[in-house]
């Protein structure tokens, strides 16, 4: 049996004795291993798709499509590169050594770390699950997942299925809430990845140094999106649907790297405004394409954003709630107030704040006095202010002409920096996350240079000078006996 | 209190340093790096005289352990700052075709360094560079218990590098807790376990990145299919050679069989007679022991009932200058104190069993050591101890030189740390890893978009396989029909 009901397990002390256990007896640092749990992974997103859709639709109400765009198929193609690229990254890697040390080789061997647990969100409750697992098991490592119990019924899918199509003995799913998280990080684990606010990484991250557990946290922020002038009516209307996907379209907003809000120079932002308003007529033409609001707790902290008099004043378009529903509809709003909570805080919902400025180059100073988000993203063909961004921003990563994509991308790190979490994880970077690189140097007996060892004297320390300076043909004639 | 007033003002000034963008360029960058080159080659008289005062240590130990290496790792820095800098290019991949992708290397603003009483020199200097080469404004603590080194570090490098950007901050517990309890953008430390612990604790009030430089109990397994006299001078030079036992790399402890111990320990009394004299405590060439609380800690460990009796050589001691000679001890019981703590000085048990894999076991009953080694000449025994003991890193026939190898990462593994540093990896330690993907407005894929049809999930589903068809389709703007 793979999963652990909550009410059994209640100091863990058996599970993580277990999972030690089954590390340590090699069974899951086989490669044969790892290539069949990565396929299992792969099978579970075949066989199961239709389940996933429908416990995404029961706990988000997303549609079987923006599932598809943002979980399922975006693993199945890395998981598929993990199978393909991962007997190469568990290779050693020969690491130049300096004559110096002839005869030497040196080597880099990544080795799993061992067991380690993983902390998933709500929002994306499949694919913040999967991605990690496949770079821990492609790694080596023995894994417990814990998923959100915000998302319920995919943390009984988990629970039900992982167990089915992993090695049940080295792979296990812990259900439930807060305190079964906390229970959890009692104990040491050889790494933690955690994602979810910074409120409960700062707890996971106290635990963990009791244990020196090392943690890689993938924390919300506000992600800001620039809008420059586009001069050209169709690069104006590729700029708003990418907006809207990256907004309304991914969870209604409620992900770590959607849109936050937008910067926009002020002549521009009717423009702006207007063409979002048409597009979202033309893309949300029936409710269920998009997904609802977690919860009522969520939704409360949502209208209460709107509850602010001037913020409230500032709606241009929607700021409808639906409690029954749980949805509120896409909800745009001119400069509310910078002190406002909807402008500190991060919204993970569908209300977009559109912010002005003078000149677009000001928003770059804007972003400056924030905490680094997880994203920059700007809509522009000015190349000089997309190295501004780069230059003069700091965030875990900057996209231009689009937003969310980045997250797809195998061949780029995806984590945070500052107050957005650090560790990176992704294609190569899930596998480095779960592995610890050995340095290996190997020497031979052969060739003993009598000027390491004491006692010491002048002549051995002029030595060590030339060899330090690499300065390889003095030494060999200082060796030899033609210089002192 | 003044050590908050201190840490706080320190943390401000290199805020404001950093961002004024000062320390960005790659020609200020290079500038600090040769002033500390400068630095290390004007003032090496006064270096080893300090190291002499904090550790009496041998001045070719201060030149070859410590100088030299700070030398070599500003050089190495210097020759490869330019290609660090550089943004790397990755491939973009189908999916977001047209796109170009790169990695782009940036500072993380402003670090705090706390260094550690061993290689006062060294640790302080070294992660500097890295910090320095990566483009962000260090804090520097050095350890208070090499207090000649600390308060040369603290006059030295105001002379040699922008000290707007580089700050020393000079003290004992109070202030380094001052310092702790500020927000850094990274904190890297080198020290023991526990402090380790203590640390993480207050990074993680700030979710402050940390790197953990610690300790552990470094094996040695000494087979009997060995160049014996070469590995008994080995082992010796990263033991008594390196600071007296006092350093993380030092073989804390040597297994080897029985039938084989009596000629590895007649091997290593010679070599320890050769190296030293036959009166140790009167060797130029050894440290002592750092403090007398040290010295105590060293003498409880040999003094131990049921220890005591196991020294077979050495065990003299001198009070009044702390010098402790080099030691070694055969089978001490495993539960001694000798055998559960990080020994940190000149005593070397020797622990024996039936057969040399048995050592295996052993290692493995104890936490993940900074380094391993294994002396033999069995390539099935040393594969077999690559794979299965856990350890920072590891080396074949000899001991510590693997950190001198600027291509290889130095840093522990579970209680041994987290993190690693030298040659490229301090670069890394230091920098934050941004990924920046351009995309062009060419390539307008409807079938991202809701409303969500049956069409379209199936050019999306083509996409992701890489369909060439469906990557068309998506291109051109296709909706696949409904």
């Amino acid at each position: 049996m793979g999963s652990v009901p909550e009410e059994m397990a209640l100091g863990f002390g058996d599970l993580v004795g277990d999972l030690r256990e089954v590390y340590e007896s090699g069974r899951t640092r086989d490669l044969e291993w790892r290539q069949s749990q990565l396929r299992g992974l792969v099978r579970l997103l075949e066989e199961k798709e239709e389940d996933i859709f429908d416990v995404l639709r029961e706990d988000l109400g997303k549609h079987r499509g923006e599932s598809f765009r943002d979980e399922v198929g975006v693993l199945k193609k890395s998981i598929v590169d993990k199978l393909q690229n991962f007997k190469n990254w568990a290779a050693p890697e020969k690491a130049h050594t300096p004559l110096v040390a002839f005869p030497a080789t040196a080597f880099v061997v990544p080795e799993p770390l061992g067991v380690v647990l993983i902390f998933s969100c709500w929002n994306l409750p499949i694919g913040l699950v999967l991605e990690p697992l496949s770079g821990a098991l492609a790694a080596g490592n023995a894994v417990v997942v814990k998923p959100s119990e915000l998302a319920p019924s995919t943390s009984a899918f988990l629970a039900a299925n992982l167990p089915k199509y992993l090695d049940p003995k080295a792979v296990k799913v812990v259900e439930g809430g807060a305190d079964v998280g906390e229970r959890l990080m009692e104990h040491r684990w050889d790494k933690v990845l955690f994602t979810g606010s910074s409120r409960v990484g700062r707890m996971i991250m106290t635990k963990a140094a009791k244990h020196l557990t090392p943690v890689a946290l993938e924390l919300g922020s506000k992600c800001p999106c620039i809008v420059d002038w586009l001069d050209s009516n169709r690069d104006s209307q590729v700029a708003v649907n990418r907006i809207i996907g990256a907004k309304w379209s991914t969870c209604s907003g409620q992900a770590c790297i959607a849109i936050d809000y937008v910067l926009v120079e002020e002549e521009y932002a009717p423009i702006l405004i207007e063409m979002l308003k048409t597009t979202l007529k033309k893309f949300f033409t029936k409710p269920e394409y998009m997904s609802r609001i977690l919860n009522e707790k969520h939704l409360k902290r949502l209208s209460d954003l709107l509850a602010d008099r001037r913020v409230a004043a500032s709606v241009v378009h929607g700021g409808h709630f639906n409690p029954k529903t749980l949805t509120i509809e896409p909800t745009l709003l001119l400069n509310p107030p910078l002190d406002s909570d909807i402008m500190t805080e991060e919204i993970f919902g569908p209300l977009l704040p559109i912010i002005t400025v003078k000149k677009i180059e000001d928003s770059i100073t804007f972003l400056k006095s924030k905490p680094k988000p997880l994203a920059i993203y700007a809509f522009t063909r000015n190349e000089k202010l997309k190295n501004r961004i780069i230059e003069e921003t700091s965030s875990g990563s900057v996209t231009f002409n689009d937003a969310i994509v980045q997250y797809g991308l195998d061949s780029i790190p995806f984590g945070g920096v500052g107050h957005s979490g650090f560790g990176q994880y992704h294609g190569k970077y899930s596998f480095e996350m779960f592995s610890h690189k050995k340095a290996v140097l190997k020497r031979s007996f052969l060739i003993e240079f009598m000027f390491r060892y004491p006692p010491w004297d002048e002549t051995k320390i002029g030595m060590l000078r030339r060899v330090y300076r690499f300065d390889y043909i003095s030494l060999f004639l200082a060796i030899i006996g033609l210089r002192r | 209190m003044e050590a908050v007033a201190v840490a706080a003002g320190a943390r401000e000034q290199l805020r404001a340093s950093f961002s004024s963008g000062r320390t960005r360029p790659a020609a200020w960058r290079a500038a600090q790096l040769r002033g500390l080159l400068r630095m290390a080659a004007e003032m090496e008289a006064q270096i080893c005289a300090a190291l002499r005062a904090d550790l009496a240590k041998p001045r070719t130990e201060s030149y070859v352990h410590e100088i030299s290496l700070v030398t070599s790792s500003c050089k190495f820095a210097l020759k490869n700052l330019e290609k660090w800098m550089k943004p790397k290019k990755v491939p973009a991949g189908l999916l977001t075709f047209p796109s170009t992708a790169r990695v782009t290397a940036e500072p993380l603003g402003v670090v705090l360094v706390i260094s550690a009483w061993n290689y006062p020199f060294l640790l302080a200097i070294d992660p500097v560079i890295g910090a320095i080469a990566a483009g962000n404004a260090v804090a520097l603590k050095p350890s208070e218990i090499a207090p000649a080194t600390s308060s040369l570090l603290a006059d030295l490098l105001p002379r040699y590098v922008d000290s707007s950007c580089i700050k020393v901050v000079e003290g004992g517990i109070p202030e380094t807790t001052a310092l702790l309890e500020q927000k850094w953008d990274k904190i890297f430390y080198t020290g023991n376990s526990k402090v380790g612990r203590i640390v993480m604790s207050f990074a993680a009030k700030h979710l402050t990145p940390v790197v953990l430089e610690l300790g552990g109990k470094c094996p040695v397994v000494v087979d009997s299919n060995v160049d014996l006299h070469v590995a008994a001078k080995r082992i010796a030079a990263g033991k008594w050679g390196c600071n007296n036992g006092q350093a993380c790399i030092s073989p804390d402890y040597i297994i080897t069989t029985k039938s084989f111990a009596p000629k590895l320990l007649d091997s290593l009394r010679k070599v320890l007679e050769k190296f030293y004299g036959k009166d140790p405590l009167r060797s130029a060439d050894l440290s002592r022991i750092v403090n007398s609380n040290h010295f105590n800690r060293l003498k409880a460990l040999m003094d131990e009932e049921m220890v005591s009796d196991k020294i077979v050589f050495g065990g003299q001691s001198d009070e009044q200058h702390l010098n402790i000679a080099p030691t070694l001890l055969l089978d001490v019981p495993l539960d001694s104190a000798i055998m559960k703590e990080e020994i940190f000085g000149p005593l070397l048990p020797i622990i024996t069993v039936d057969k040399i894999h048995e050592s295996f076991a052993l290692i493995n009953s104890m936490t993940k050591p900074l380094a391993a080694y294994l002396f033999s000449k069995d390539s099935k025994l040393k594969r077999q101890f690559e794979r299965n003991i856990s350890a920072g890193g590891m080396i074949f026939n000899d001991t510590g030189i693997h950190l001198t190898n600027p291509h290889l990462p130095f840093g522990g593994v579970g209680e041994s740390g987290m993190g690693a540093y030298h040659g490229t990896f301090s670069f890394d330690a230091f920098a934050h890893k941004k990924a920046v993907l351009d995309r062009s407005f060419l390539g307008e894929a409807n079938a991202r978009y809701p409303p969500y049809t049956h069409g379209k999930l199936k050019i999306l589903k083509g996409v992701m396989k890489a369909n060439p068809l469906a990557m068309v389709q998506a291109i051109v703007g296709c909706t696949g029909g409904a």
